[in-house]
């Protein structure tokens, strides 16, 4: 059997000294009624036939290696380099256990340090928390951190239409009607300029995406006055969070808690998961944070270390009253985004940031050449823009996979006026023969 | 481990300096957003070499399971085994984008599917949603699922959630960011949950009962089928925390003893490997009346296709996409590899060495109750006659190259050592384990400044907690 070290002899004398005779005897307390069904599983594999079984079903996906990938919308296609799994998947890292015992964690507790530190310069926050589950779980922890901030006195949470769909969803499952309001998306083409008009003294948070969900760089200037005046909380969605290595910090606007999606960050894309969910606030909020935090600190003997710190926020000191009963959090994918963040550096991320800008802004133009195609957005973007297309977005795409063309995302989904658009992504992974190649297969698929 | 200092990543780094490398830009460069772009960004600037000696000796001040014994209770701190990450790193599995056409992620829902369909049988339940990303996440689930329930049926009177005070913290926090007040029920004498307390908060408020099944202490709850029967009288719904399910497998399904949901910990029970904090997984299964109230998406076989799908009254989604999915590859190769009698195996070899263990602990350190307990135990950590507590035994078995047990939890009992020997640690180590802490007994009442100072071996001595959280220095200020 793998993985048990036991020999027959090993258990004769472990029953021995516990004083039973046979291993039946410990479950004694199991209800007999209910004491070992046979489970209908399959019978056990070896190593060999176990990959061998999930080489079969790699076969049965295609992975993005197999297309030119076009495809964003919250999880994005950017390169890994090879030090951060290397690194990552060292056993110290992999098989260590949340860091509550600091003195033999110190290895993880710096590094979640420092990827606090690197993704507080990047978002241009103060505080960085140790992580949540994703981008959207971090950003409905957001809005629940701003209701408590108002300690419960507001419990109007306004969203824009233009944050990810998912995110708003994953918000209304964890704020269930009777507790709070979330508005502001009814009106799926409403701006910065309708929700301002929204504000009011029952407003815990606005909460917008920027770049925004269509891509586009929001018009925020100004915002974080009109919020602040009406008493309420600026939360920020920096989604595509690489674009920030090129972009104004959220911070620098008037930004109150800033969250996003990891994944970009050295994550890889993984079919939605294990992804990275970034939260960061201004240093006067920190005992309302919810999830973990490092601090620095020093031993008995004046060296400098590192502890789980402001832990009465959390679940497992304050219970039913603690912030958020977040506990496991994504540990391990926050350290990779920290390695990332450390070996692109500042001038490496700023050229990740600016590639992928200029690609996008070198496919929209020749999109925008085509007949029947046009980039229609209203604003600036960064590396995902929309493209009103002559089809349904689906039949495009299905033309596309065949010519090993994963095409962008339909925007029709989810907004009903964006009809025929798709959302195209381009990332630092898109050569421009790919981009032509794009480009040829949308020009013969015009007349579909 | 390593005793060198550390500098931080930015005390290393000198301006010029790179590791990256980018092919050269073969699009024109396009003007850049007049007004939206960044003065500056101050991330550290370090060579290749400097990066990898860096996080290599970071990780060389971490104690992990493939470096010591990790007696963590309720944490199933078991081996993490090797071919799990070869399965969660094969390409055509792992480079996938989530919102591909279905037709083109055929293997990865069919993993999925795969997958629910073992947890249903591990576990007797009807319906299990891969969503929720760790144990709290799927906690959050249930609480969700039960209160839909309710409400599906019109009835909004309930709103108490009934936790015994032998319960994780993540279970009270839960409830209550579901909405819910908590209501605690003590322990009786043998550690089961007081059926008399019990029954007298039984009435048409109690959403349901959250169960911790074997309990925190290690004990199999004696009289599980009669209080799922209480709690069901009185039109409640009993939850599973299945943080400690790694002792029921194949001896006890949770759906048959009664439970209504349960959130499984894929990183605990089935072999993902902790991450030093994360990610984990923790799926949620549900009885037949649960079942569409699951969160989704969750995968279906169609035929011979496999598809996502929202069950029909869905609480919603808990996240983006579908769940933590690279957990869900190491998750399904485990249980491939181990198969129905492997897994039984587990849980009796689980229950095996923690009985032994806790035969060779009890004589310098007593058990909190005297049962036959299941895969893990609690003992006082304190040494009477003397002022040695339970974290100064935590802290000095570091120096014997242990990882301290998981101490002062459960909150019932004083001076706690919780201590999960899981099944994959030899009994060569467990004596070895049994053996430090009989010297460290031993030590406590000749040398007791000897272990109130402990550890002595580790990167750094006890740190100033007080101070971390009262000034709080939580970023690089350069």
């Amino acid at each position: 059997m793998p993985y048990l070290p036991h020999t027959e002899a090993d258990r004769r004398e472990m029953l021995s000294i516990i004083g039973v005779s046979s291993v039946e005897e410990l479950f004694q307390d199991v209800p007999t009624s209910h004491r070992c069904p046979e489970l209908q599983l399959p019978k056990a594999v070896s190593e060999m036939e176990i990959l061998d079984e999930l080489y079969a079903m790699a076969l049965k996906n295609s992975s993005t290696g197999c297309f030119a990938t076009f495809l964003g919308a919250g999880a994005y296609n950017h390169f890994v380099p090879s030090v951060i799994p290397q690194l990552a998947s060292r056993g110290e890292f992999l098989t260590a256990y949340t860091p509550y015992q600091p003195e033999v964690s110190q290895g993880t507790l710096q590094a979640i340090f420092e990827y606090q530190s690197m993704i507080a310069a990047l978002t241009g926050m103060d505080v960085v928390n140790a992580s949540h589950y994703d981008g959207a779980t971090s950003m409905a922890e957001a809005a629940i951190m701003a209701v408590n901030v108002s300690r419960g006195k507001r419990r109007k949470i306004l969203v824009s239409p233009c944050i990810h769909p998912q995110y708003r969803q994953t918000l209304r499952t964890y704020l269930p009607g009777d507790q709070v309001t979330i508005t502001g998306d009814e009106n799926l083409r409403a701006g910065l300029e309708d929700l301002k008009e929204m504000l009011d003294d029952e407003t815990a948070c606005l909460i917008i995406q920027n770049p925004n969900f269509l891509g586009e760089l929001m018009d925020v200037e100004g915002l974080a006055n009109a919020v602040h005046g009406a008493g309420a909380l600026l939360v920020v969605v920096a989604n595509p969070l690489i674009s920030l290595g090129l972009l104004k910090p959220p911070g620098d606007y008037g930004a109150d808690i800033v969250v996003a999606e990891g994944q970009p960050l050295g994550a890889g894309l993984n079919f939605g998961g294990p992804y990275l969910g970034v939260f960061a606030a201004r240093e006067e909020y920190v005992r309302r944070m919810p999830g973990r935090l490092v601090g620095e600190t020093t031993d008995t003997q004046g060296r400098r270390g590192y502890v789980l710190t402001l832990t009465p926020r959390e679940q497992h000191i304050r219970r039913e009253k603690a912030t958020s009963n977040i506990c496991t959090n994504q540990g391990l994918v926050a350290l990779m985004a920290g390695m990332y963040l450390a070996y692109m550096g500042k001038s490496g991320l700023r050229a990740v940031a600016e590639m992928c800008y200029h690609k996008a802004h070198y496919a929209a133009a020749e999109i925008d050449k085509l007949d029947g195609y046009r980039v229609v957005n209203s604003a600036p973007f960064f590396n995902e823009f929309r493209v009103k297309c002559p089809v349904p977005v689906a039949e495009l795409n299905a033309a596309l996979l065949e010519e090993s063309i994963l095409g962008g995302y339909d925007l029709q989904q989810d907004y009903p006026h964006a009809e025929n658009e798709m959302l195209i992504c381009l990332t630092e992974m898109n050569t421009r023969q790919q981009i032509d190649r794009l480009v040829t297969a949308l020009a013969s698929v015009q007349g579909v | 481990m390593t005793r060198q200092p550390e500098p931080l990543i930015f005390e290393l780094s000198s301006p010029g300096r790179t590791a990256f490398t980018l092919p050269e830009l073969d699009v024109p460069q396009a003007s850049l957003p007049e007004g939206h772009v960044r003065d500056d960004l101050n991330l550290p600037e370090v060579s290749e070499l400097e990066f990898v000696r860096h996080y290599t000796r970071l990780s060389q001040k971490n104690y992990a399971i493939d470096t010591v014994y990790y007696p963590l209770g309720s944490c199933t701190m078991k081996y993490n085994p090797k071919v799990n990450e070869k399965a969660a790193s094969i390409e055509g599995l792992s480079q996938v984008h989530p919102l591909q056409p279905e037709a083109s992620v055929q293997g990865s829902l069919e993993l999925m599917y795969n997958l629910q369909e073992a947890l249903k049988e591990i576990s007797g339940f009807a319906g299990v949603s891969l969503q929720p990303a760790a144990g709290a996440h799927g906690e959050f689930a249930g609480v969700l699922i039960m209160r839909a329930y309710h409400e599906s049926r019109g009835d909004f009177k309930r709103t108490k959630v009934l936790i015994p005070d032998s319960a994780h913290g993540t279970n009270p926090a839960s409830s209550a960011m579901s909405g819910f007040s908590v209501v605690e029920i003590p322990s009786d004498e043998r550690g089961n949950v007081d059926l008399d307390a019990l029954k007298s908060e039984c009435d048409d408020t109690v959403v349901g009962l959250m169960l911790t099944n074997p309990n925190t202490l290690g004990l199999f709850e004696e009289n599980v089928l009669e209080v799922c029967d209480t709690i069901h009288g009185c039109g409640g719904l009993v939850y599973g925390d299945g943080a400690n399910l790694n002792a029921l497998l194949g001896i006890a399904r949770p759906g048959d003893l009664g439970f209504d949901v349960l959130h499984f910990n894929l990183h605990k029970t089935f072999t993902t490997p902790h991450g030093g904090g994360g990610p984990g997984s923790g799926p949620v299964g549900v009885s037949q009346r649960l079942a569409p109230f699951l969160p989704g998406p969750i995968a279906a076989k169609a035929g011979d296709h496999y598809t996502l799908m929202m069950p029909e009254q869905s609480i919603g989604r808990l996240k983006a996409f579908y769940g933590n999915y690279g957990m869900f590859i190491r998750a399904y190769t485990y249980i491939r590899m181990m198969g129905p009698t492997g897994l039984r195996a587990v849980a009796e070899h689980a229950v095996l060495n923690a009985n032994y263990l806790k035969a060779k602990v009890a004589p310098h350190f007593p058990i909190a109750v005297e049962r036959t307990c299941m895969h893990e135990f609690v003992a006082h950590g304190d040494v009477s006659g003397t002022d040695i507590r339970a974290l100064d035994v935590a802290k000095r078995l570091i120096d014997y190259g242990f990882h301290p047990p998981t101490n002062y939890f459960p909150l019932i009992v004083h001076d706690a050592l919780m201590i999960e020997p899981t099944e994959t640690e030899s009994k060569e180590t467990l004596d070895a384990f049994a053996e430090a802490l009989a010297q460290i007994a031993e030590e406590a009442r000749r040398d007791p400044e000897l272990v109130h100072s402990a550890p002595h071996t580790a990167p750094v001595t006890r740190l100033d907690e007080v101070t971390a959280a009262r000034k709080p220095v939580l970023c690089y200020k350069g």
